[in-house]
């Protein structure tokens, strides 16, 4: 495959990370923040949230495995979740926390459970779409190319 | 950047001639940290960012085991950004501290918060939050920030 190639892949794949509803406009955000003096300013904001999602995940799963479960100690940390999901525009993990928060309200555990195993599955999938489009960067940037500036193609 | 905007004698003024403004950022989230410091920088700001409330005070030289008077150590600070919900200290009470300082009332202070509740925005308006954000943030709202502090006619 040429750069070529490869860019109109990117293209391609996150066009349909966004229209799938896995990212929104906040991720183009960070995009657009990275620039030459933080080139890999993406993937650290990214790897930051995934460190952050899997603590406050094992955290949740321990909360809500309690005999008598603090709804106000689950929502913390839902609320957590939910902040940074929004900041890095990992909109399908952020919707599922913004159901997740409102079983809290009603004190419904297996609501909750059931959110929670949504949630995980959440970002788990949003996890592995990233690490797909991060390879094709460092493929584009290996072959030396740049990655595509999507603000430019008009999307 | 045009002459008229340095400092008034009135106010510290948030652009200081020819200087990059000193921004301190709080936020006891480690991903937002990091996007408002790369916002904030984009902008041409200098950024401290703090995790929380108790650490802010230290930084502005108003923490538990300082003297309430300006430390020739502790860089001047030319704006606050805080987040509203954080444990311990909220952005509200840092707030408040802050504006119960005589030196540092004087300091423009930004509330940011995920929840749009009116009587949360009030409150901190009326205890003199210069703005109120809502997150995230993003490059307009900074630029918006800016303009607003510097008196911009856009």
């Amino acid at each position: 495959m040429d750069v070529g190639q490869m860019r109109r892949q990117w293209v391609e794949y996150t066009k349909s990370l966004f229209m799938e509803g896995f990212l929104d406009s906040q991720f183009e955000q960070l995009q657009q923040l990275q620039d030459e003096s933080n080139p890999d300013f993406v993937v650290e904001v990214v790897s930051l949230f995934f460190e952050d999602s899997e603590r406050l995940l094992n955290d949740l799963t321990r909360a809500l495995d309690q005999p008598s479960v603090d709804f106000k100690l689950v929502d913390s940390y839902v609320h957590q979740l939910k902040g940074s999901s929004s900041s890095i525009g990992a909109s399908r993990v952020k919707n599922a926390c913004i159901a997740f928060r409102n079983f809290c309200e009603e004190q419904n555990v297996e609501g909750c459970r059931r959110c929670l195993q949504q949630v995980k599955q959440e970002n788990l999938l949003v996890k592995n779409k990233l690490e797909t489009l991060f390879r094709m960067e460092q493929q584009i940037v290996a072959a030396g190319g740049s990655i595509p500036n999507m603000e430019q193609i008009g999307f | 950047m045009e002459a008229g905007f340095a400092a008034s004698s009135s106010s510290k003024g948030f652009m200081d001639t020819g200087e990059q403004p000193h921004v301190l950022a709080v936020d006891d989230s480690l991903v937002d940290r990091k996007l408002i410091e790369k916002l904030l920088k984009n902008s041409s700001c200098k950024v401290t960012t703090a995790e929380n409330g108790p650490r802010a005070l230290e930084v502005l030289g108003l923490g538990d085991h300082q003297r309430n008077t300006l430390d020739a150590n502790v860089s001047k600070v030319n704006m606050i950004i805080t987040d509203y919900c954080m444990p311990g200290m909220s952005g509200y009470e840092l707030l408040k501290k802050i504006k119960e300082s005589s030196i540092l009332r004087e300091v423009p202070v930004v509330i940011m918060s995920s929840e749009n509740v009116p009587t949360r925005i009030n409150k901190c308006l009326e205890e003199g939050a210069q703005m109120f954000m809502l997150k995230p943030l993003n490059q307009s709202d900074i630029k918006r920030l800016r303009c607003q502090l510097m008196n911009c006619r856009s």
